[in-house]
């Protein structure tokens, strides 16, 4: 009896020591080592229209890439759903993947965790240098002042996408090109049941890339120079309420988008049900729906007067994709060989190709297939009129706070509650009064 | 429980049959036999520290820390911050108590509507099959469906049927039927409630159901007998008969229901997704979300702490109640 108590409490203790060391959590090494040359896992993010075709996009590539270097490249394709969460666990627990795709408006959150590696003046020169990459791009890899947390892979911006035969039903002969012909044009659309506009009222990361570039051009940035939330300004008040009031005020917005987050939108465009929708890169999407690509016309998005152009005429957040080397991984020359791979003119031009974004890389943009009607005015948003969302650590929070308002703000829309600038205000306030003190 | 046999007695009898038996030779089989309840639960003990009592015990630490992206990688060294974040969730004119204290009293209502229609709706089917009639079987298995099919796909499907534009249920009340006069919104505003309502006793009563029909087979038909031969009818039957010998499967129930219901998570992610409409803005997403989604792991550990407590608590005090009044009963 007395043994077997001793036993019971030796393993209990033994599995509080346990659990006392895994407190003690994460592995603070340095940046990586080199333990196992010959293999790499990779967790790419889902860009096509399933998991299973990023496999058979991927999968020639990274077999290519074996070829070359000997090094076996484990590939994950990680739903975009999960992939946060994923790379958060990966973070406290230290047992990453070697390289992974991340989403780049996190990259500044990332970088705050210390999971990433570094991207210096060294690390940069083993994949061609800084020179290689777009400005825009760039500007969305981490903190300004701070080494990038990770290097461009996949390029997108936002553009207004127009059903060719909703147009010429309605007589309009010219696609909008700011907020007022937005509206004049949404306005002669919206009959019939069919809308003139779409959005995706309760999707949190699209509604902050659309008040960010309203806000950018109020002139507003929702954080100070020096990070501190800033979302109740007046420019970041009026931009929010420009957006929620194209349907509580214009009416060019079905109310039913205030529900939508899964894309929604973009079905209801290809079954011709809306006649614009304000999207990143939708052309792969509209296939897959079935809409043939003479239906569709493409504009630069709209601004609030003039033409396109940074500061107040910003037209579009940065949006894309970054390729990441987790700090931990036991192959860092790989890693590195790796991403300079994937950047490399060729694989840029391949892979950009095959899921319809512009390649972050200068030299792969000359390439004709990027120069089509359809991605030539992303391209052009890109390098003249795109910002990249705040470059702050608490960017994730912002999504979270400042996406649930705007989505209330919908949902109030909907339900024919009035939007005014006080109300606004106060969701806003409130928004910014849930950030972490810091 | 007093009447089940003291373990010492057994022991006692032992020595008094073998008054010169001699301890050496004996032991190792005793110690066996004593020792072996103890070496089968050695697994289940190591793998509930494992699983339940470590994690608790690294949230109830983190509650204690300043727990941000900032610390992330090292968490176990991010620094100390005392009682600040549970200061910040009970300060209740503060937007994160606030909105804490109002996603905790509609978890109250949500659950109390929800255990109490799970309850009434599992109790009348078992209830009434009781009587054998056709199709009995077949409408058994029907009822069971929803305790059966997995969460995920079943939730979604009540997503899609609860849009407002393309929806199955707008479709019915309002094309079909026109009850309304315009079609209502069910995923945001005020109507999530209800929507989580509807598909939370539809996921929950079949699990009443089949416990309910277990206990009603413990109840012996001879009872009924006497009732019907005494002139009570089938309402005093249930009501003097049936609801009183289910006493002791209620207070499980009840109390697993509560549980669950409160703690519910998959209803409303699925339903809603990452963010749900302040109507149905349950304790459980309310918690992810400062967790996950605001990356403010500390403040997301001292709410599920509370909610810890507050459970405990409750359950405590349900089951202080609810066996004094049976054993009162009993008595």
């Amino acid at each position: 009896m007395r043994r077997i108590r001793v036993a019971a409490v030796g393993a209990v203790t033994l599995s509080l020591v346990l659990g006392a060391a895994a407190c003690g959590g994460g592995s603070t090494n340095g940046s990586g080592s080199n333990e196992q040359p010959k293999t790499l896992t990779y967790w790419a993010s889902n860009q096509g229209a399933s998991l299973e075709v990023d496999k058979q996009v991927l999968q020639p590539e990274l077999d290519k890439f074996e070829k070359q270097t000997g090094i076996k490249v484990k590939l994950e394709v990680v739903p975009w759903g999960d992939l946060l969460n994923r790379i958060l666990t990966a973070t406290t627990s230290g047992q990453g993947p070697d390289v992974l795709n991340i989403g780049n408006t996190w990259s500044a959150s990332l970088q705050a965790s210390g999971a990433l590696l570094p991207w210096d003046a060294k690390n940069f020169e083993k994949i061609g240098g800084k020179d290689r990459f777009v400005d825009s791009a760039l500007g969305s890899t981490g903190v300004q002042g701070q080494d990038p947390a990770a290097v461009p892979l996949y390029s997108m911006a936002y553009a207004l996408y127009y059903n060719k035969k909703a147009f010429a039903d309605a007589g309009v002969t010219k696609p909008p090109t700011t907020w007022d012909e937005v509206i004049a044009t949404g306005k002669q659309l919206t009959k019939d049941g069919k809308a003139g506009l779409g959005v995706e009222g309760s999707n949190l990361s699209n509604n902050i890339h659309q008040v960010f570039v309203l806000g950018k051009q109020h002139g507003a940035d929702f954080f100070t120079a020096d990070g501190k939330a800033d979302f109740t300004s007046d420019g970041a008040v009026k931009a929010v309420k420009q957006y929620v009031d194209l349907m509580a005020d214009a009416q060019i917005v079905a109310k039913g988008n205030a529900e939508y987050s899964q894309n929604q939108s973009l079905s209801d465009f290809a079954k011709g049900k809306t006649a614009m929708v304000l999207w990143q890169t939708a052309s792969a999407t509209f296939a897959a729906q079935g809409m043939k690509e003479d239906e569709w016309g493409v504009v630069p998005a709209p601004v609030q007067s003039g033409a396109p152009g940074t500061g107040t005429s910003t037209n579009s957040m940065v949006a894309g994709i970054n390729m990441a080397v987790f700090k931990n991984t036991k192959n860092i020359d790989g890693a590195t060989k790796f991403v300079n791979f994937m950047t490399g003119d060729e694989e840029q031009k391949v892979l950009n190709k095959a899921y319809g974004s512009i390649p972050p890389v200068k030299s792969a943009q000359t390439d004709p297939a990027f120069n089509t009607p359809g991605l030539a005015v992303l391209r052009d948003t890109l390098a003249k009129s795109a910002s990249a969302l705040p470059q702050v650590p608490e960017e994730s929070q912002f999504e979270t706070v400042v996406g649930t308002a705007v989505k209330e703000l919908f949902a109030d829309a909907a339900a024919g509650r009035p939007v005014t600038l006080e109300s606004v205000k106060a969701k806003l306030e409130k928004a910014q009064q849930q950030m972490p003190k810091k | 429980m007093t009447t089940t046999a003291p373990p010492p007695t057994g022991k006692r009898t032992v020595r008094k049959n073998h008054p010169g038996a001699a301890p050496r030779t004996r032991r190792p089989g005793r110690l066996r036999r004593i020792s072996l309840p103890y070496l089968l639960l050695l697994p289940a003990l190591v793998l509930e520290l494992l699983v339940h009592l470590i994690p608790m015990v690294i949230g109830i630490v983190v509650s204690f820390k300043e727990l941000t992206q900032f610390h992330l990688r090292d968490w176990g060294n991010a620094p100390w911050s005392g009682l600040d974040n549970y200061s910040l969730t009970v300060d209740f004119d503060a937007p994160v108590g606030e909105a804490l204290l109002s996603s905790f009293l509609t978890t109250c209502l949500f659950t109390f509507f929800s255990v109490g229609l799970c309850w009434l709706i599992g109790t009348a089917a078992a209830i009434f099959m009781q009587e054998t009639f056709r199709g009995r079987g077949i409408l058994r298995t029907i009822f069971l469906v929803p305790y059966a099919l997995p969460v995920y796909a079943a939730v979604i499907t009540w997503a899609f049927m609860f849009q407002r534009d393309n929806g199955l249920v707008n479709h019915v009340i309002h094309d079909q039927l026109g009850l309304t006069d315009s079609p209502p919104f069910w995923l945001i505003g005020d109507n999530a409630f209800v929507t989580l309502l509807v598909v939370s006793v539809w996921k929950g009563w079949p699990f009443a159901f089949l416990v309910m029909m277990a206990g009603l087979q413990n109840i012996p038909r001879e009872i009924y007998e006497a009732a019907a031969l005494d002139g009570a009818g089938v309402w005093q039957q249930i009501r003097r008969i049936t609801l009183p010998s289910l006493r002791p499967v209620n207070q499980v129930l009840i109390l697993v229901l509560f549980l669950w219901t409160f703690n519910d998570f998959n209803t409303p992610f699925v339903l809603f997704g990452k963010s749900a409409p302040a109507s149905a803005d349950l304790i459980s997403i309310h918690i992810y979300q400062s967790s996950f989604q605001t990356w403010n792991f500390g403040t997301g550990s001292a709410m599920s702490v509370l909610l810890l407590l507050f459970l405990l608590v409750v359950t405590g005090l349900y089951l202080l109640f609810t066996s004094r009044g049976r054993s009162a009963t009993d008595a």
